[in-house]
Order: C-alpha cells, then sequence, then structure tokens
C-alpha cells in the first residue's frame, strides 16, 4: 500500500482548509519561483522524466503533450485549458481536488502554463459542480491576493491568469474540442482534428486541454523529483492515481493508490471488500463507464494501470471502478450506460447520432429478452460501424460496453432469450 | 432541461437585467480576449436564469444576443443544447436525482420512488404549488457518494428511501436540509473512517 508521505492529495477527504492557510501547511506555494528561474523546458523535461500519463482517460504522456505546444509565439498568445468537466459515469475524483485542494490545480495552472508559455489558464468546470467551482474561484482569489498569480506571478515578472469556466450539462464538453467550442460560447459539438488544439484551439490561438488531476499533480513532481514519482506504479505506469470505487463494495470511496495495485487488493484495503465477499463479484467496470468491463475471473489478479487493463481489452480510463455483484442483472447496467450514451451524444456525426439511440433500443429488449439470438451479432456489428466513424470518441465510447457485454457475457443474453421464448411457449 | 412535457405557460414580454447582474455579466466579459464576448454567453445565460427564478424566457435570450452582439439564434442554440437552462418554469426547489449506472446499483429507484412519492409528482412534473421539480438525471459525478440527487446548487449523498423522504419534507416544511452523505462519513471518505490519510485527519 502506498505510504501516506507519498500521498500528494493530503486533503482529499476535507479535513483541514482548502483554502491558502491550510494549502501552504500542506506545501503548497513552497518554491514556486524556483522551478519557474529554472526554465520553461526544465519543468516540460521534469514532467517527461517523472513519465505522468494524462488522467482523463486517453493516458498521453502529459510532458510531451505540453512540448507540442509553440516555443516561439507568431503573435498569437497560448492557453492552457483545464478540463474540469468530470462527468464519466462511476468519476468523481477531479471534485474531491477541486472542493478540497483547489491550491494545487491553481499552483499546476502556473507551472504547466509558464512550462507552455501560456498567458492564461481557464479552467472548465462542469456546471453541475457549483458549490466546487465557488471553491475554486476562492482558491483562485486568494492567489490573485497573495500574488501568486495575476501580474507578477509569484514575483517572477511573469503574467498569468487563471480563469473559471462553468459548463452548463453536457458530458461532451469532457471532449477537449467540444470543451474548446463550449469555451467559445457555442454549442459543445466536437470539431476535426487536424488542427489539432497545440496549433489552432480556443479562439484560434495554440492551447493544450488537460485533465484536473494531469495538472494538479505536477507541483509536486517538481517538488520531490521526477525520479520519485517515476518510482511508483510499474514501468511506463507511473506515480500515484485517485481511485473512485463505486457499486457493490461495502464502502464506495475515492482514495489514491500506487499506479498498478492489483484491483483486489484496492477493493479489500480500501472499500471493505466486495458486498458478500470476493466470490458475490460478478464484473468490474475498471475505468468509467467507457471501457468494457471485466468478469470475476479477469478482477482476480488484474493491476490497475493503463497497460495491464489495455492488455484484458479494457482501460484505466478515469481510474472509476464501477463493482457489481451477483445480484446485478449485468444487461441492464449496461444497457443503461447505453442510454446514457444515447442522451448525451451531441448529434453531429449520424452513426453516432443514429446509432446510439439504435443501439439502446436494442439493449432494452435483450434486457427483457425480446429478441432473437442472431441480433447479438448484429447488435456487435452495429458497434463496429459506430466505433472509429465519428468525429470524436463519443462513438467508441458508446460501443465498448456492449462490445464488453457480449465478450464476456453472452451466454447471459442468450439464456434470457430462451427464457422469454420458453415462457411465450407456455403463456400460447 | 427540454420544455416539450412542460405545462402550459407564458413568455413573458420583456426581460431587464438588474444592477447587480449587469455587473456580474461584465465581470464574466473580461474574463476573455476582447472582441471574444461571446465566450461569456454560457455564464449569462446562468446568470439571467437565476434572475429569473430558474427558468430562461425568450425575452432574456434576446437582450442576451443584442448585448454579446449575437444572433438569436445563436443564444438559443447555446440555450437548447445544454441541459442545464430551463426554457420553461420550474419549481423553486428543482430536484434532480442521478439514475445513472452508479446510483442504480445502489438504490436511485428507491430514491425516484420516494421523491414521487413524497412530492406526488412524476419525473418531468412539477407539483401544483410550484414548489418542486423532480427530474430523473444524468451521471451528477458523486458516484463513490451514490445514490444521489442535486437539489438547487446542493448534493445530497448515500441517500435511501428514507433520508430521500426525510430530506424533501424539510424543505417541503421551511427548513434546509444540510447538503452531503447521509451516512457516518467524511465526504468521499470510506463509512466508518479512512484507511488512508490518518496521521494527518
Amino acid at each position: 500500500m502506498l505510504a501516506d508521505q507519498d500521498r500528494i492529495f493530503t486533503n482529499l477527504y476535507g479535513v483541514h482548509s482548502p483554502f491558502l492557510d491550510g494549502a501552504k501547511a500542506r506545501g503548497d506555494w513552497d518554491g514556486t519561483a524556483g522551478f519557474m528561474a529554472n526554465g520553461a523546458d526544465w519543468i516540460v523535461t521534469q514532467v517527461k522524466e517523472s513519465g505522468l500519463r494524462g488522467r482523463g482517460g486517453a493516458g498521453f504522456p502529459t510532458g510531451l503533450k505540453m512540448s507540442f505546444m509553440p516555443k516561439e509565439s507568431d503573435g498569437r498568445p497560448s492557453y492552457l485549458v483545464v478540463n474540469a468537466d468530470e462527468g464519466e459515469p462511476g468519476t468523481c475524483k477531479d471534485r474531491e481536488i477541486m472542493r478540497h485542494d483547489p491550491h494545487k490545480l491553481v499552483e499546476g495552472c502556473l507551472l504547466a502554463g509558464f512550462a507552455m508559455r501560456a498567458v492564461a489558464a481557464y479552467i472548465y468546470i462542469r456546471g453541475e459542480f457549483y458549490r466546487e467551482a465557488e471553491n475554486l474561484q476562492r482558491a483562485i482569489d486568494e492567489a490573485y491576493e497573495a500574488g501568486l498569480i495575476g501580474e507578477n506571478a509569484c514575483g517572477t515578472g511573469y503574467r498569468f491568469d487563471v480563469y473559471v469556466h462553468r459548463g452548463m450539462g453536457a458530458y461532451i464538453c469532457g471532449e477537449e474540442t467540444a470543451l474548446i467550442e463550449s469555451l467559445e460560447g457555442k454549442k459543445g459539438q466536437p470539431r476535426l482534428k487536424p488542427p489539432f488544439p497545440a496549433n489552432m484551439g480556443v479562439w484560434g490561438c495554440p492551447t493544450t486541454v488537460s485533465n484536473v488531476e494531469s495538472i494538479a499533480v505536477i507541483p509536486a513532481i517538481l517538488r520531490r523529483g521526477a525520479t520519485w514519482f517515476c518510482g511508483i506504479g510499474r514501468p511506463n505506469n507511473a506515480g500515484t492515481k485517485l481511485f473512485c470505487i463505486s457499486g457493490h463494495v461495502n464502502k464506495p470511496c475515492t482514495v489514491e493508490e500506487a499506479m498498478s495495485i492489483p484491483l483486489r487488493e484496492l477493493i479489500e484495503k480500501h472499500c471493505g471488500g466486495v458486498r458478500g465477499g470476493w466470490d458475490n463479484l460478478l464484473a468490474v467496470i475498471p475505468g468509467g463507464s467507457s471501457v468494457p468491463v471485466l468478469p470475476k475471473h479477469i478482477c482476480d489478479d488484474v493491476l490497475m494501470d493503463f497497460d495491464a487493463l489495455k492488455a484484458v481489452q479494457s482501460g484505466l480510463g478515469t481510474a472509476a471502478v464501477i463493482v457489481m455483484d451477483k445480484s446485478t442483472d449485468i444487461v441492464k447496467a449496461i444497457a443503461r450506460l447505453s442510454k446514457f450514451y444515447m442522451h448525451e451524444s451531441c448529434g453531429q456525426c449520424t452513426p453516432c447520432r443514429e446509432g446510439t439511440g439504435w443501439m439502446w433500443r436494442v439493449m432494452e429488449r435483450l434486457v427483457r429478452g425480446e429478441a432473437e439470438v442472431a441480433e447479438i451479432d448484429l447488435l456487435h456489428e452495429v458497434t463496429k460501424q459506430v466505433e472509429g466513424h465519428t468525429i470524436c470518441a463519443l462513438g467508441d465510447a458508446a460501443a465498448w460496453p456492449i462490445q464488453g457485454l457480449i465478450r464476456h457475457f453472452r451466454p447471459e443474453v442468450e439464456a434470457r432469450i430462451a427464457a422469454y421464448k420458453n415462457a411465450q411457449v407456455q403463456a400460447a | 432541461m427540454s420544455g416539450a412535457h412542460a405545462a402550459p405557460f407564458v413568455q413573458p414580454a420583456s426581460f431587464e437585467f438588474t444592477p447587480e447582474s449587469l455587473e456580474l455579466a461584465r465581470k464574466h466579459i473580461a474574463k476573455y480576449p476582447q472582441g471574444r464576448q461571446q465566450s461569456a454567453v454560457m455564464p449569462i445565460l446562468d446568470i439571467a436564469q437565476r434572475q429569473n427564478g430558474g427558468w430562461l424566457p425568450e425575452a432574456a435570450i434576446r437582450v442576451i444576443g443584442e448585448m454579446l452582439n449575437m444572433p438569436y439564434i445563436r443564444v438559443y442554440e447555446v440555450a437548447s443544447f445544454y441541459s442545464m437552462y430551463n426554457l420553461a418554469p420550474v419549481g423553486r426547489h428543482f430536484v434532480q436525482v442521478c439514475t445513472t449506472t452508479p446510483c442504480w446499483l445502489r438504490g436511485s429507484d428507491q430514491v425516484m420512488e420516494a421523491c414521487r412519492q413524497t412530492l406526488g409528482v412524476k419525473n418531468g412534473q412539477t407539483t401544483a404549488d410550484g414548489q418542486f421539480t423532480l427530474l430523473e438525471v444524468e451521471c451528477l459525478g458523486a458516484c463513490v457518494n451514490a445514490p444521489m440527487m442535486q437539489i438547487g446548487d446542493d448534493y445530497y449523498e448515500d441517500l435511501d428511501a428514507d433520508s430521500t423522504k426525510a430530506i424533501l419534507e424539510d424543505l417541503k416544511a421551511g427548513r434546509a436540509p444540510a447538503p452531503g452523505p447521509r451516512v457516518e462519513r467524511q465526504f468521499s471518505a470510506p463509512e466508518g473512517g479512512p484507511t488512508t490519510l490518518k496521521e494527518t485527519a
């Protein structure tokens, strides 16, 4: 188990003040100017060497992403945009950072923003997180007041602004180009790439969009060293990670653990185990609703990191672990996710707009067993026609849970169809 | 919230921002670069909605278009795209129950049923006295505190049928129930006490 002294988010549970006095007592804003004096490239190098991979789902190396930003301006300013539109079902980690440790994010904005020569950070927070936005805004106001950001950030002569932009209820705005559109005051519909945001992002300017947790851990990496961060977890899967464990465990919680912790250990150490014991486990969705479900036999020894979960045809995603015990109607659990994606499709691409509704309607019939066995294959075929054929990954995210269900629970679906047919025959 | 199933209502002929709202709107516009005032359309729609008792009349959308130099349709498409803009009146207490899978696994069906019983309305309806609107919504991002509901700006978490009823009865009686978990836990820490950060706690 990760030792407390290796934990970054030491006010995860809001026991202490989230604001400047508490943050400074936890070590935030200590030596910030010194890191900036080492130069922008030094910060990018440290982040690269730490092995930090993006915490928003895709797992792209954060330092590499930062290095895509122009080193010299062609006259356009550069921007850092923080994706705080946390909405992937199962995920509630960034919420804890923003309401209980917001200065980690604000300091991270300054350091990451400085490293990519940005003039400002815009933190796009989901609209429902109203109280979280209040805490975050208060932390920003405090940082301005204390001269930590603003005209002369930390006394370095560097001007850097941090703003909060509240979303208003659209899952799709968690997609980086939809988020940029939304920040420009438009409907949140994803853009075709290229051009990539690093060349042409918000207001036509170079932009990097990063997850809250990715940005909030950067000050700790600079303070304790890339080697420290890289030494936690397996190679290529470095660092500590916030895990959110929901569903059928005795004590659901959010907890910071070492990357690559075994799933079973995570659940048994921090969540009081699966309801009814480990053998009562049916399945786990290991990384938020978009990633394919895993049956118990894989959960027995799988590690919680990018590469281990990819190897079992799922993903770490946002590290939101949704646990289902044997009382779960697994078809209904996945059908409910299909309804979610149908609701959240922005409607721009036909395969997603039409496909998500189509897949949900078939899923609803499969819940009742009111279908032909051949329709399972047809459904799978349709998921393949949606996947990879849309501008953004929402189509993929709608397809994968169904593919996971068919891959691991096809006998359950078939049994349900048989039972329904049987009942029809008996009633006749 | 889509206005499609709402009861008939009258669109006010005009809308005017209060001086306080205007001041707030100017602060939001100042966050964005010169000439990019359209970026402030989302916060300003929210300011209008809050000033207007929780919903956005068409007249407000027109006023905002003029304020930001945007065609009406560009403001309207933003107002109709995002689920938190209400294009029809809602109750004083807007009760939004999350029913996505993590909440459903832990009993959001019972929370919805308790809401229906206590309020006497179905999903999407407003009580006759205009005090409560009930709506089933998608994931609100508090999954380790499931099941949960949002009322106004606050989250009520770790609910069951009884605690849901108690919260609604408090609101009916004019009391202000404290937000947060309804079981013994510190925010998102495990129930009964954290397994980490014990020394700093």
